[in-house]
């Protein structure tokens, strides 16, 4: 009697913990998917951003569009929306944006893809670990900051040299600019030269080749997709820099190709705008995103360009 | 036996010439890297020469005045620290979060390449359309108006590439062996990433942190096309009071200023004693981000001398 008892009793026991153990089990499950699905929110508001900027973009865009045809946006060859006859063309922001970062990419280009090959190929060791940090500093600096330079220093700078040049020019923002794309075009490249495989160089020194032709016939043609990826990259950020632009390059809209002129950027203009009191929902209020939207566009072009490049170098080795 | 000994000439010659493009290219890469460091000398000096005189206790005790000489950046640099705070206090859960996610949970499938297509793109979107995400949204879809909590906002989205990047690299660098040891101690997935990945992680994590609020700290372009305004002459409320309920939010929704934009404002006008305050205030700024940059470098450095798994 007594020892059945007991065994009721063992048999209650055992069952109570195995039935306590599954439930903690399932209460710690529980636990890890809820911190898993909390985790996946975080991660899915990089997607809400994209999409978010993607609506609000098309959705002010759709109200300008209903109003100004997109042909007369993408033709007109005047930008007056604030004027009493207001006028819609992209095309002077447009070219001011092009010429701005074309000057940038004048200095960027060849003094990233110098300052990499030298870094990847030729620098000591000594050169190498005090110079990435500076470009990474030099990279860090506020563009506002960058905006004073070029006004107050370069462009009375380049009026020595050019005394006609006004006070607001597209070629000294370009200039700095393309200072400030430096770093972004030497790390990327270098990291690139710095993926091709040692056997490739160790072959070119065995055919002797010097560390010059080695560089330039060697490494560069095989991390030449990467170094373009730089490019590209490059060319985006230019194209969305705006207060150098907005500082030094004045906000006057100028259908021009000529750098030693002033003219407004896509992205100066929306400067401008902001910095106005338009009323919420007004044309006026909707032309930035028109001209956001351009903008954005254009750089997704090149960044598309450069992730595809990126992609192709990745897979060569 | 001599058209022999003129071939060997010949090609040393030859050798020569070819190893003097080594020097001259060198010479280059130099003098490329010196355009950079005349650069950035210039930069500085600028504004140490134009601004070092207005650089005083009052000038960061004062608010923005019309006169210049007794303007001041108190309410910049007030507005810039919460603006900071809001920024961190979003951007660092939500990417360490995200990273977290890629880098331990995410299942391989089309939705986690999407996330990481969209983290690689977002990284190219140029900082004023993020201005106009936040005016169309922040401003005037959810009704915060230019304030302080949508500006912090706005930056923490710019930033957070930033910090989903450093978080992975810093995750990916733990050897998978750390992993296998906590799950077979009966560790589950979440203990395994609290109590291993993220400490190991964590000087890695703060790095890019530090990187990225450095960047959002110099970020001009969205804040001012979220309409902030630029005269302000007067603090937020103060998020902390002497009676109960002690707390107070009321700072998230207050106008506000930061840095940048008390640069911009000052460097826009013609007057030469305003722009004097400019480069004092831009000198301040870029002391600021060296700083922060330096210590993301020096963090990083040491990160990579002291672990060795």
């Amino acid at each position: 009697m007594s020892s059945t008892f007991q065994a009721d009793a063992i048999d209650v026991v055992a069952e109570h913990t195995i039935s306590d153990r599954l439930a903690r089990r399932r209460l710690r499950h529980a636990k890890e998917r809820l911190i898993e699905f909390i985790l996946f929110l975080a991660a899915s508001v990089s997607v809400a951003t994209t999409i978010g900027i993607v609506l609000i973009l098309l959705k002010e865009s759709y109200d300008f569009f209903q109003v100004v045809s997109i042909w007369a946006f993408l033709t007109d060859t005047m930008w007056t929306p604030l004027f009493s006859e207001p006028r819609y063309g992209i095309l002077p922001l447009l070219s001011g944006t092009l010429v701005s970062s074309a000057v940038a990419l004048l200095v960027a280009i060849p003094l990233g893809t110098i300052i990499a090959i030298y870094l990847s190929e030729f620098a000591p060791f000594g050169v190498r670990e005090v110079a990435k940090p500076f470009l990474e500093l030099l990279a860090g600096v506020p563009t506002i900051v960058y905006g004073y330079f070029a006004l107050l220093f370069v462009t009375p700078l380049l009026q020595q040299l050019i005394p006609s040049l006004p006070g607001f020019n597209l070629l000294s923002a370009g200039i700095v600019m393309g200072i400030m794309i430096i770093p972004t075009v030497s790390s990327v490249s270098e990291d690139a030269m710095r993926a091709v495989p040692m056997a490739l160089r160790e072959g070119s020194y065995a055919m002797g080749a010097t560390r010059f032709q080695t560089a330039i016939r060697v490494v560069t043609p095989a991390a030449f997709s990467g170094i373009a990826a730089a490019y590209i990259l490059g060319i985006s950020r230019a194209v969305g820099e705006t207060m150098i632009l907005a500082v030094a390059a004045g906000m006057q809209p100028n259908l021009t190709w000529n750098p030693l002129e002033p003219a407004a950027t896509i992205t100066a203009y929306i400067v401008q705008v902001a910095l106005g009191d338009l009323p919420h929902g007004s044309i006026g209020y909707q032309t930035i995103f028109a001209a956001g939207l351009t903008l954005a566009l254009v750089t997704l072009c090149f960044n598309v360009l450069g992730h595809l490049l990126r992609k192709r170098y990745r897979q060569a080795y | 036996m001599s058209s022999a000994s003129t071939n060997v000439r010949e090609i040393r010659a030859l050798i020569a010439a070819h190893k003097r493009w080594d020097v001259v290219f060198a010479l280059l890469g130099l003098l490329a890297l010196m355009v950079g460091v005349l650069t950035f000398v210039a930069l500085f000096g600028q504004m140490v020469v134009d601004g070092a005189t207005r650089l005083s206790w009052d000038f960061f005790t004062s608010y923005p005045s019309r006169k210049a000489a007794q303007a001041g950046i108190l309410s910049a640099w007030v507005g810039s620290v919460l603006v900071m705070i809001v920024t961190a206090c979003a951007a660092v859960p939500l990417g360490v979060g995200a990273g977290v996610y890629l880098e331990e949970y995410a299942p391989r499938n089309w939705m986690t390449d999407l996330i990481e297509i969209n983290v690689t793109n977002l990284a190219g979107v140029p900082s004023i359309v993020y201005g106009l995400l936040a005016l169309g949204l922040f401003v005037y879809g959810f009704g915060l108006g230019q304030s302080i909590l949508t500006a912090g906002l706005t930056l923490a989205l710019l930033i957070l590439p930033v910090v989903i990047v450093a978080t992975r690299e810093a995750i990916r660098a733990i050897p998978a062996a750390i992993r296998e040891g906590s799950y077979a101690l009966g560790a589950t997935q979440w203990q395994t990433t609290i109590h291993h990945i993220l400490p190991y992680s964590m000087a890695g994590i703060i790095t890019g942190v530090i990187i990225g609020m450095s960047r959002a700290i110099g970020e001009t372009a969205p804040i001012i096309t979220i309409g902030a305004l630029t005269f302000i002459a007067f603090l937020p409320p103060s998020p902390v009071s002497a009676t109960p309920p002690f707390l107070s939010f009321e700072w998230l929704l207050s106008p506000f200023t930061v840095m940048p934009i008390q640069m911009f404002n000052w460097t826009s006008r013609p007057e030469a004693a305003f722009q004097h305050n400019a480069a004092a205030a831009g000198l301040v700024l870029v002391v600021m981000t060296l700083a922060m940059n330096g210590l993301a470098i020096y963090l990083r450095y040491r990160l990579r001398k002291n672990i060795k798994w």
